[in-house]
């Protein structure tokens, strides 16, 4: 059977790769404590030696549209372009071209389904800086297979936070059940509390620094039962309205196991946005 | 009142790089075509095919012609579109880093929780 690697989970900030490159009078001064931590958190996953990645993000409204949203949706083919014209645009992000992998996207699918996970899928998928933003800080070289996994943490009506959960749970398991002899990292990233396109965006902390510190210490722990007696759907306006990229921390937290404690923990307080990262590594006992 | 086609107006033209230039030099002009030509495309269906019955009502249509963010946020268009636009429009105008963005974030300062329902 296949084993699972490493867990990871992080936010993920579109702005690392322009501030992390730049020089001179551009260099933001907190690019060099920013760059060591992700030089830091990167080695995390060099370490677990993985053959592959399922990689959970969110599509920002680049190929999933309201006129046909789905609410989970896995990635099924032989390479994925990534990275899009407006986000070239704004943060410098570059073109790029991944490889697939199409046996454990079929996998996945199938046995998704047959788990009760109504999943949607695509065979033509632009993947984006959800997807690519980890890469560039955990993976530069992008030279792993991945299998994209989409949620809509974005566009209500969305799932409910205990469904990323159950999600979570379902992928940890099915990849160790899948018949294969390969090392499977499974990262996903979401946000913390954040704000875009309101009256509290990018002030000089995330705009809500109490919701990031019980964020964080759930996420670490992976408190569950803690997490979801105060998350809804509704209390996620409160600490930004963009917040809801939390529950891919919640799904990542399912893929963790409950009240299975990271074996690696950083955050980086930034303006705009806490930055968090954590690792999980299921072969050694935490 | 459709925030459905108010994403989609902000949507196509964020992805098209000619129709941000066009949107920002001639906004009301831009709307006024895009409603006559494109607001009844379906994206996700071949070019043959489209829809009937889609229209700005007078206050969208004066928000996205006047370029007015604050009316769009009001009017629950969603953030990140809206957002991602506008940054796309107008940073270029801005000396300091982060100068339009806060700008923005000022402009929208008279707004509270519960903040305009976004869900389409």
């Amino acid at each position: 059977m296949a084993s699972v690697a490493a867990v990871i989970a992080s936010t993920h900030h579109p702005f690392y790769l322009r501030a992390s490159t730049a020089t001179g009078a551009d260099r933001p001064p907190f690019a060099d404590e920013w760059v060591a931590k992700i030089s830091a958190f990167r080695e995390t996953l060099t370490r677990a030696r993985p053959d592959l990645l399922v990689m959970v993000g969110s599509d920002h409204f680049h190929q999933l549209w309201l006129d046909n949203m789905p609410q989970f949706l896995v990635g099924k083919a032989p390479s994925y372009d990534a990275n899009y014209y407006n986000e070239e645009r704004e943060f410098g992000l570059p073109r790029m071209l991944l490889r697939g992998h199409e046996e454990l996207s079929a996998y996945l699918l199938r046995e998704g389904i047959d788990a009760g996970f109504d999943l949607a899928f695509s065979n033509e998928l632009r993947v984006d800086h959800s997807i690519t933003c980890p890469l560039i800080t955990l993976r530069p070289e992008a030279d792993l297979p991945i299998v994209p996994i989409y949620t809509n943490i974005f566009a209500p009506p969305m799932p409910q936070p205990r469904r990323f959960v159950e999600l979570g749970k379902a992928i940890r398991k099915l990849v160790e059940a899948w018949p294969s002899d390969l090392r499977v990292a499974i990262i996903g990233t979401g946000h913390l509390s954040l704000e875009l396109g309101g009256p509290r965006q990018f002030g000089p902390h995330g705009p809500d620094p109490e919701f990031d510190r019980k964020a964080v210490e759930w996420i670490a722990s992976s408190d569950v039962s803690s997490a979801l007696a105060e998350v809804t759907l509704d209390s996620l306006w409160e600490p930004g309205n963009a917040t809801h990229g939390f529950m891919d921390f919640l799904l990542m937290m399912g893929v963790a196991g409950e009240n299975v404690k990271a074996g690696y923990t950083d955050s980086l307080d930034l303006f705009h946005t806490m930055e968090a990262y954590f690792t999980w590594y299921p072969e050694e006992p935490s | 009142m459709s925030k459905y086609l108010l994403n989609k107006f902000l949507y196509t033209v964020d992805r098209d790089p000619e129709l941000v230039e066009r949107y920002r030099a001639d906004p009301r002009g831009t709307v006024a075509w895009w409603e006559a030509e494109r607001a009844n495309a379906i994206l996700n269906c071949h070019a043959g095919e489209h829809s009937t019955w889609l229209g700005f009502d007078d206050s969208e249509r004066e928000a996205l012609a006047s370029h007015d963010y604050p009316a769009l946020f009001a009017l629950g268009a969603h953030p990140f579109l809206t957002l991602t636009l506008f940054i796309g429009l107008f940073e270029r105008d801005y000396e300091e880093p982060l100068g339009f963005q806060l700008e923005y974030a000022r402009k929208l300062s008279g707004f509270s929780l519960p903040y305009p329902d976004i869900t389409t």
